[in-house]
């Protein structure tokens, strides 16, 4: 029994001195995250509570919902449900376009993995503006397109100032952020996991749909977040790519700040938060349903 | 067990990029049989599983299961499973999905796969894990579990590769047990890959002792230990002393200058040769009593026995005795006759290469 005491006591002691160290540990990794904490206290948190303040609130500085009540208003009703509509457009092409792609590049062998991430990210490094505006050009009515097929006599595009053509530069701009983290996440796939399943009996097919999809989802669902609300929220592809036609959400909420009216485009962008929590809240949703618990 | 073959691998090569894993290899595989794969990494052993699994196709040769030729079968085609290295296990399904994974691919009944399921999570003692998730059980356990999900589907033959690799010791010897039972009870061929001699010595019916792409012997465990065929496995099963000797005649050998009655014959006359004495088959006696005189130089305590080398004829003789003898004092070796293993030097310089760099 003696010794059983003492071994306890040793036991305990051990542990003691052990979380003491990572105390002392943890202490000196908080330092270095301080001045990311400032920064974000400073550029995202005051100024989203500055968006709720003004958002709630009028001229005066008194509480209203009006400024959040306007977004029944119907050109603005318009807009947002425009906005969602082409959002959700090219989040699906981007996915349809994005799987099939990190599947292919998955498969490729470690080495080239650096150069395959090169290669999806290679357009980022030009400038998003440029990219767009060279879209713009592209598309036009007299356009490179357009210039190609009269050429050859064939029928000319009327793409530019269209949904389409906002679609279009959505798709662009954002498909890397779908194609990244699907691929991430294929590649951690381990190789025996599939041989498992193909020795348990399972073909190609069979594998795909009950081991590499369920796998990958994790990696769908923030490729999908990614594409999401940056097109949700985007003023500038439509401006460039739509013309003055077509509206989104993001016009609206631009132009109110232009004009200076601060409390009717924080509360717009106040309904536009709670349609992207609401997203994400589904698809957080969605991902545990099908994961069980997490992978990540 | 009895003499059909059930796995034929015949003339198999196979070579990545510009390394030759495997060279022109044979091998039988009989039903029943507990047949071990031995050797250090990159000997082959893995690559000649995963052939026969069917994750690899050699670039020559045939592998026939049954009498029939399956080199480039896929393996969900193969009557055959796979217990992989690292479990591999599905870790976004819960353990019973895991398990019935296979069988719900062939399409069994609801009642027939919860059987099952019932059936093989008591044979690997883990019954009531049924609804845990694979990441909340300990690595034996996952293990277990891959071994379950593999034997529900009834296979004629389990492939195992190197599935206590990544377990402590204590647990990797339960579970040798544990396999040689699941063996007994299930009746059906285990192809087992390990480079643990230990392990391969008290699991199997039959040990292939491999390196570099070459089967250096194939035997029951006593064979291989008691009368290895080259320095190679002599040096991989064990400790030994292998010394470099003459063949006088028959049953006799000159070892450092020194005769030694010995068993073995049919070497011819004056023969350069490689003798092996295991560590443990020398007595250590005293100096005017031994064939020949030595100094004990240093001694370890390994337990069951001490590990002492002893300074003899020119070169270090390794001694496990459980008697004590300590450094310095002197002492005489004898070895029994029988204890003695003659080996063919090795003939031609590329088997020489492959001893060197062992």
């Amino acid at each position: 029994m003696r010794i059983k005491n003492i071994s306890s006591t040793r036991a305990v002691k051990v542990p003691a001195s052990d979380t003491g160290l990572q105390i002392s540990k943890t202490n000196k990794v908080k330092w270095l995250s301080y001045p990311y904490i400032l920064w974000m206290a400073g550029f995202i948190i005051i100024p989203l509570f500055m968006i709720i303040f003004y958002g709630l609130s009028n001229d005066e500085g008194r509480f209203t919902l009006e400024n959040i009540s306007l977004i029944l208003n119907p050109v603005h009703k318009k807009a947002l449900f425009l906005a969602l509509e082409l959002s959700l457009t090219s989040t699906l092409i981007c996915l349809i376009l994005a799987y099939p792609l990190a599947l292919i590049l998955s498969k490729f062998k470690m080495k080239s993995n650096s150069f395959i991430v090169l290669i999806i990210i290679l357009p980022m490094w030009m400038n998003f503006l440029l990219r767009t505006i060279a879209w713009q050009n592209i598309l036009e009515r007299t356009g490179i397109i357009n210039t190609f097929l009269q050429f050859f006599h064939l029928p000319t595009l009327n793409i530019i100032n269209t949904p389409s053509a906002i679609v279009l530069g959505m798709v662009y701009n954002f498909l890397p952020f779908m194609v990244l983290p699907i691929y991430n996440v294929l590649i951690k796939i381990d190789k025996d996991i599939i041989n498992a399943a193909r020795d348990l009996g399972a073909n190609s097919r069979q594998t795909f749909g009950k081991i590499i999809l369920p796998l990958s989802l994790p990696g769908v669902i923030s490729g999908i977040t990614m594409v999401f609300v940056p097109s949700l929220t985007t003023f500038v592809i439509s401006t460039i790519l739509g013309g003055s036609k077509i509206v989104l959400i993001g016009n609206v909420i631009e132009q109110q700040f232009r004009l200076g009216n601060w409390n009717t485009g924080s509360g717009l962008s106040l309904v536009l938060m709670i349609f992207i929590l609401l997203s994400m809240a589904i698809l957080s949703k969605y991902d545990k349903e099908s994961e069980g618990n997490n992978i990540w | 067990m009895n003499d059909n073959k059930l796995i034929n691998l015949v003339n198999i090569s196979k070579s990545f990029g510009d390394t030759m894993v495997l060279d022109e290899l044979n091998l039988y595989i009989r039903e029943n049989e507990f047949l071990t794969l031995l050797g250090p990494s990159g000997c082959g052993k893995t690559t000649t599983l995963r052939i026969i699994g069917g994750f690899e196709i050699p670039d020559k040769g045939q592998v026939i299961f049954e009498g029939m030729n399956i080199t480039k079968l896929p393996p969900n085609e193969r009557h055959l499973n796979t217990v992989f290295q690292k479990y591999a296990l599905f870790n976004h399904m819960t353990i019973a999905e895991n398990i019935a994974f296979g069988l719900k691919i062939k399409k069994k009944s609801k009642a027939y796969i919860k059987d099952k399921i019932t059936y093989a999570l008591k044979l690997v003692n883990l019954d009531g894990y049924e609804n845990r998730m694979p990441d909340s059980l300990s690595g034996g356990q996952q293990q277990r579990i891959a071994i379950a999900r593999a034997i529900v589907n009834e296979p004629k033959v389990l492939l195992l590769d190197e599935p206590l690799g990544a377990l402590d010791l204590k647990l990797r010897q339960d579970m040798q047990y544990e396999l040689i039972r699941l063996k007994n009870e299930l009746g059906i061929t285990f192809i087992y890959v390990t480079h643990d001699q230990e392990e391969a010595l008290t699991m199997s019916d039959t040990i292939v002792v491999m390196n570099q792409g070459y089967i250096q012997q194939i035997g029951t465990p006593e064979d291989i230990y008691n009368e290895p065929k080259n320095a190679f496995v002599a040096d991989f099963i064990g400790d030994s002393n292998i010394i470099s000797s003459t063949m006088v005649e028959d049953k006799l050998v000159n070892i450092l200058g020194v005769n030694f009655p010995c068993v073995d014959v049919g070497f011819g006359k004056n023969k350069p040769v490689d003798v092996v004495i295991r560590p443990e088959d020398i007595d250590l006696v005293r100096p005017e009593e031994g064939i020949l005189a030595g100094r004990v130089t240093s001694l370890l305590f390994k337990g069951v026995h001490y590990e002492m080398e002893v300074m003899a004829g020119g070169r270090e003789w390794l001694v496990h005795s459980t008697d004590l003898c300590a450094v310095g004092s002197e002492v005489g070796i004898k070895v029994n006759p029988y204890d003695i293993q003659i080996m063919h030097k090795p003939e031609s310089e590329d088997e020489q290469a492959v001893e060197l760099e062992v």
